[in-house]
């Protein structure tokens, strides 16, 4: 008759059902010699790890099926202090499962909206106060104060300012000028066409004088992967053909997308991919993107020989080489 | 007389007696094709060269062409060299079964002999690189294993992965993981550049840094597990894979076993 | 009284002579927590976070974060006469001249790993419940802090031993800094003071790892408890649970021990985990130097999907009067992490300005009860799910013979593709446990017997389900669509009429529901039976 829908209603919390070991002291005994064994464990476990800390060689290995040839000593401490802490853990558990009271507890959630007095009374107390400090009436204080604390902020910002030099145009430039021979990396030995054959590859870096020391710094920028090809198997135009010496093709092998070593030559494809983020280029083509993430061919050094017939480049990268950067063409 | 009677209507007559007829077919079989192939003498050097050709024509000129010149399906074999035979058919990869992506390792065809006399065959057609000889790869004489490990990451790491274990190549090929081969396949593989491997030539990479290379890489093959299972040493992915099913697995099944009453 | 007891009131005594102690250690000791397991998901987190203070410590005594070149002259034959940093080189030390050194080294990545996973577990069993809303809307956003700078934590972390690895996660990261306009190369100069690599990085990330980002840390950690504290922790519903009580065990005891066991369990099982499972070989790497890199190259997995992303990204570069925007780098790196995570921050506000709620939540929502919630959810797991998978792309494509290539073009089409599917089935799927519910509470449980009835009629028996089941599938409340006016009373288009014409949309979507059984329908049914 009534138009109102009667819910399903809320029937309290359901009657409590106790344990075994809450009835039955058998049990409760069972569940304390439990909770003491796993207690006991844990204290084993910690002897393992004292014996294997101690006297367990580090040169001892055991097989274990599944994990292989495996160190002891390692295996003992590690066991030995995860045995001390799990059994700790289950021990405790266990005994709050089984021997704790586990009837549930009813307790009452509380307001957290402070009373409409307390609020009105904690805007006059804030209001009071400024008008205390007089700010609003004092616009001379106001601004000073404002300029005194924005002005000091920037101390520590300037503070910063030593954390590393100006890029300049370092980015630009790397350790390669012409004449610079190509030596092997490593064991710094310089190179002559007839050293590669056909289909071969050499990660090289530029000679350094004698006393100058090369950094990770010098690595970065200036490691060159020379592959050798067969003159016909080019398809370049006629300036980036001249770069190239008898076959033997120049790049840089620092990744144009982020910056990893570029080095996997797939010979029969002619393509050297970059294991970071799989960007393909083609050798053929002048290192042409064709695949991935990268959208810049690797920059292409000039080589030919010097009169003692070793590589060399015949002039610096026309490019800036690795990741892009805003002013990267400028 | 009643035994025996009563044992040939035994229920595992049938199945004995057939394992029985296997095991004598299979062991007459094997004995007698490893007499076959003992009659085979290698003493002579040209012998050698005949007997590869005849091995050439019958399993490898179908692709390769009747003069090792090469067809569309599969490349010239003029001026390769022994060591490429060697190592292609030595670790199984030729004959190629899968023509799909690329050779695969796999228990070699031809016995060490075969492969010899395939290799003095294609080494006989045009001057190519040769099988390294027990005296050049002396590693644990010549190499440097601390060397080795710089070259190793330097010149292969970026395809074969930084403990050999092999890594993607574009278009379903890959890297083969570097573990279990034997040393002058290693050098073979580095001198003649099968498939999508570059050539490593001597000048580049010198026979002694070759040689610290297949002594790293044995070393690493022999390193047993120092800080627990290696999860194949291919990195975070399988970290990773064993935090989320292992590690959180544990975690939940405790936290589930926590909440539970007990009984 | 004994003399233990004596004993203990005296220095109970002592110490509330000067704190005042004793009246909120006795209210917080009879505290009530609700028990049920996806609540000791952020446990797993914050004991992680501890394991990690204890072994980080640790380490801490042993490791140094200089990259200055030192030559290796320790145990492990293989590196020996090699140059690498001195950073490097004590990790070496700490991993084979130091007994436990390298059990302690694992047990920190793998603390750290599961620390992560604890986070995102815990931030599943939030979102998935509705706890973030009022008034757990802070403690949602100092959360998401939590994760994003744990992600930050764990990649300086393993980058600090400047192995190949992490040093070629490092070079990516630069490359990132670098992209950014205008700003980019002079961050990056300032960051790595000069050029990459440089030999400062290393200390300077060592004391943003164990110093400032710990110390954030901790003070988060602690203002997130403290609020999970005061507010109480919320409860599923249940028979006697309402929105005004908590329901559950008191601290002292039971959640003491409880609480206090899971932290050794969780350190039982990192352990564990540090004995068997070798994680971080960093002697197998080598040193980094840029000239190398291993095929294979991921970083940790809370980092995976940013480098799927960055993987599956188009080659994207655009040039602004000569200048050079990456958008291959930014876009994957930055522009849309920081798109999702701003809206996973902000999620509590955007869905309440769009279903109107605004009154508090106590009693947690059963994820069915909530399908909008739980679709958005299930498509953004889809998201980042495809983007982890396919940062290991390379790997997936050896062990499965697949190609790298097939798999990026599987996630650059999945990646927007799958989302919305997910988030249709995910509804779809609530709408159906709705739809069991309802049928449950109104038919009872179906016990798989069948009777014949004397016209010859077969029925299934249905067995009426309890009181509290029925309590349970039914307490939930359904939200009506808000109906907010787009024209005033004269039939004037009002200002704000766009904005509520999405909230009206976005509501009535996130209204659909299926009807909850009542007590009225019940009986009528009970009539018929």
């Amino acid at each position: 008759m009534s138009n109102e829908i009667e819910l399903i209603k809320d029937p309290g919390l359901p009657t409590h059902v106790h344990r075994r070991a809450d009835t039955d002291p058998k049990a409760a005994l069972r569940a304390e010699r439990q909770v003491a064994i796993l207690f006991a464990l844990s204290a084993l476990g910690t002897l393992i790890l004292i014996y294997s800390y101690i006297f367990i060689k580090d040169d001892v290995f055991i097989f274990i099926p599944i994990m292989g040839d495996t160190n002891l000593h390692q295996l003992g401490i590690g066991m030995g202090m995860a045995i001390a802490l799990f059994c700790i853990g289950a021990g405790l558990i266990h005994w709050a499962k089984t021997l704790m009271p586990d009837e549930e507890v009813i307790a009452q959630r509380h307001e957290f909206k402070s009373e409409d007095e307390d609020r009105a009374e904690f805007v006059d107390t804030v209001k009071a106060g400024a008008a205390d400090a007089g700010l609003g009436r004092r616009p001379l204080i106001k601004t000073t104060l404002g300029a005194a604390l924005g002005l000091s902020a920037l101390t520590p910002v300037l503070l910063l300012r030593d954390l590393g030099p100006l890029p300049g145009d370092d980015l630009k430039k790397t350790n390669w000028k012409k004449g610079t021979r190509l030596v092997t990396d490593p064991g710094d030995r310089p190179i002559r066409p007839e050293d590669l054959e056909v289909g071969a590859v050499a990660q090289t870096l530029p000679e350094f004088p004698a006393g100058k020391v090369r950094h990770l710094d010098d690595v970065a920028k200036d490691a060159v992967l020379l592959i050798r090809l067969r003159p016909e198997e080019f398809n370049l135009d006629a300036e980036r053909l001249s770069w190239t010496h008898e076959g033997i093709i120049a790049f840089s092998k620092i990744c144009s997308h982020m910056g990893c070593a570029v080095a996997l030559y797939e010979q029969q494809t002619k393509h050297l991919l970059c294991p970071c983020h799989q960007s393909t280029f083609d050798v053929t083509r002048a290192a042409k993107v064709i695949f991935g993430p990268a959208a810049r061919p690797l920059p292409q050094l000039n080589i030919s020989v010097d009169e003692e017939g070793y590589l060399v480049a015949a002039a610096p990268f026309t490019e800036p080489v690795g990741p892009s950067f805003w002013g990267r063409l400028k | 007389m009643k035994r025996l009677s009563r044992l040939r209507r035994h229920r595992a007559a049938g199945p004995v007696l057939l394992i029985f007829a296997l095991f004598t077919i299979g062991t007459t079989f094997q004995v007698a094709s490893a007499v076959n192939s003992e009659t085979t003498v290698l003493a002579d050097r040209s012998a050698a060269i005949e007997e590869g050709k005849q091995l050439f024509l019958k399993g490898c000129s179908s692709c390769h062409g009747l003069n090792a010149e090469g067809v569309e399906i599969a490349p010239s074999l003029i001026g390769v060299g022994a060591a490429s035979v060697d190592f292609q058919v030595g670790t199984g990869r030729m004959p190629m079964a899968d023509m799909s992506q690329q050779a695969m390792r796999k228990e070699p065809v031809y016995t060490p002999e075969q492969v010899n006399a395939l290799a003095m065959y294609v080494a006989s057609l045009a001057p190519g690189p040769e099988v390294p000889t027990d005296e050049m790869l002396n590693y644990e004489r010549d190499g440097s294993v601390a060397e080795g490990g710089e070259l190793f990451r330097t010149n292969c790491a970026m395809c074969h992965n930084f403990a050999g274990q092999g890594g993607a190549l574009t278009q379903g090929k890959y890297a083969p993981t570097v573990m279990g081969v034997l040393p002058k396949h290693i050098y073979e593989a580095m001198i003649t550049g099968p498939q999508s491997m570059p050539v490593f030539s001597d000048k580049t990479i010198t026979p002694e840094e070759k040689l610290s290379m297949i002594k790293w890489i044995k070393s690493v093959e022999a390193e047993p597990q120092l800080g627990g299972a290696a999860l194949g040493r291919v990195g975070p992915v399988t970290e990773g894979l064993l935090v989320w099913t292992l590690g959180i697995g544990l975690l939940i099944g405790c936290a589930v076993w926590l909440a539970t009453k007990a009984r | 009284m004994t003399a233990r007891e004596r004993i203990a009131g005296n220095v109970a005594g002592y110490v509330d002579d000067r704190t005042g102690a004793a009246k909120w250690m006795k209210k917080n000791l009879t505290k009530v927590f609700p028990d049920h397991w996806s609540f000791l998901l952020g446990e797993i987190a914050l004991y992680s976070f501890i394991i990690l203070l204890l072994s980080g410590t640790f380490l801490t005594f042993w490791f140094d974060p200089s990259m200055k070149e030192v030559v290796y002259n320790g145990s492990y034959e293989p590196l020996q006469g090699i140059k690498m940093s001195a950073a490097y080189a004590s990790t070496l030390d700490i991993s084979f001249e130091v007994r436990g050194g390298l059990l302690m080294r694992q047990i920190h990545h793998w603390a750290a790993l599961i620390f992560m996973v604890g986070i995102v577990v815990h931030l599943m069993r939030v979102y998935f419940t509705g706890a973030f809303r009022k008034p757990r809307e802070f403690n949602w956003i100092i959360g998401v802090g939590l994760l994003t700078l744990g992600i930050v934590e764990g990649f300086l972390g393993y980058s600090l031993p400047d192995d190949l690895l992490s040093g070629t996660g490092i070079r990516i990261a630069e490359a990132i800094i670098q992209a950014l306009p205008v700003v980019g190369s002079y961050l990056s100069y300032f960051a790595f003071g000069g050029a990459f690599p440089g030999e400062l990085f290393i200390s300077r990330i060592y004391t943003v790892h164990i110093l400032l980002l710990p110390g954030i840390f901790l003070a988060l950690i602690t203002v997130h408890l403290m609020l999970v504290w005061y507010q109480k922790h919320t409860q599923f519903p249940g028979p006697g649970r309402t929105e005004k009580n908590v329901v559950g065990y008191p601290l002292m005891p039971v959640y003491m021990a409880k609480a206090g066991g899971f932290f050794f369990i969780v350190f039982g099982v990192t352990a564990f985990l540090g004995a068997v499972a070798s994680i971080n070989p960093v002697w197998l790497y080598g040193p980094y130097t840029p000239g190398q890199v291993s095929a294979g190259s991921q970083p940790d997995w809370y980092m995976g999907w940013l480098d799927g992303l960055v993987r599956m990204a188009p080659p994207l570069e655009t040039y602004l009067f000569g200048y050079t925007v990456s958008w291959n780098i930014l876009i994957p790196g930055l522009i849309l992490p920081g798109i999702m995570f701003t809206g996973l921050a902000l999620y509590p506000f955007i869905e309440s300005w769009a279903t109107g709620d605004k009154r508090e939540h106590h009693l947690l929502d059963r994820p069915r009860n909530a399908p909008n919630r739980t679709a958005i959810g299930a498509m953004a797991l889809t998201f980042t799910l495809v983007s982890l998978i396919n940062g290991g792309n390379d790997i997936i494509a050896t062990t499965f013979d697949l190609t790298i290539n097939q798999m990026m073009w599987f996630s650059r089409i999945a990646i927007i593709v799958l989302p919305p599917i997910a988030f249709v089935v995910t509804k779809r799927l609530c709408l159906s446990l709705q739809r069991a519910d309802r049928d449950l509470v109104l038919h009872g449980r179906e016990t798989g017997r069948l009777v014949r009835m004397p016209n010859g009629e077969f029925i299934e028996v249905h067995e009426p389900i309890s009181a509290e089941k029925a309590w349970l599938l039914t307490s939930h409340e359904q939200l009506a669509p808000l109906e907010l006016p787009e024209h005033d009373g004269a039939g004037v288009r009002r200002p704000g009429a766009l904005k509520n014409k999405l909230r009206n949309r976005i509501s009535r979507a996130a209204a659909v529901a299926v009807p909850k059984a009542t007590e009225t329908e019940r009986r009528e049914l009970e009539g018929h039976h």
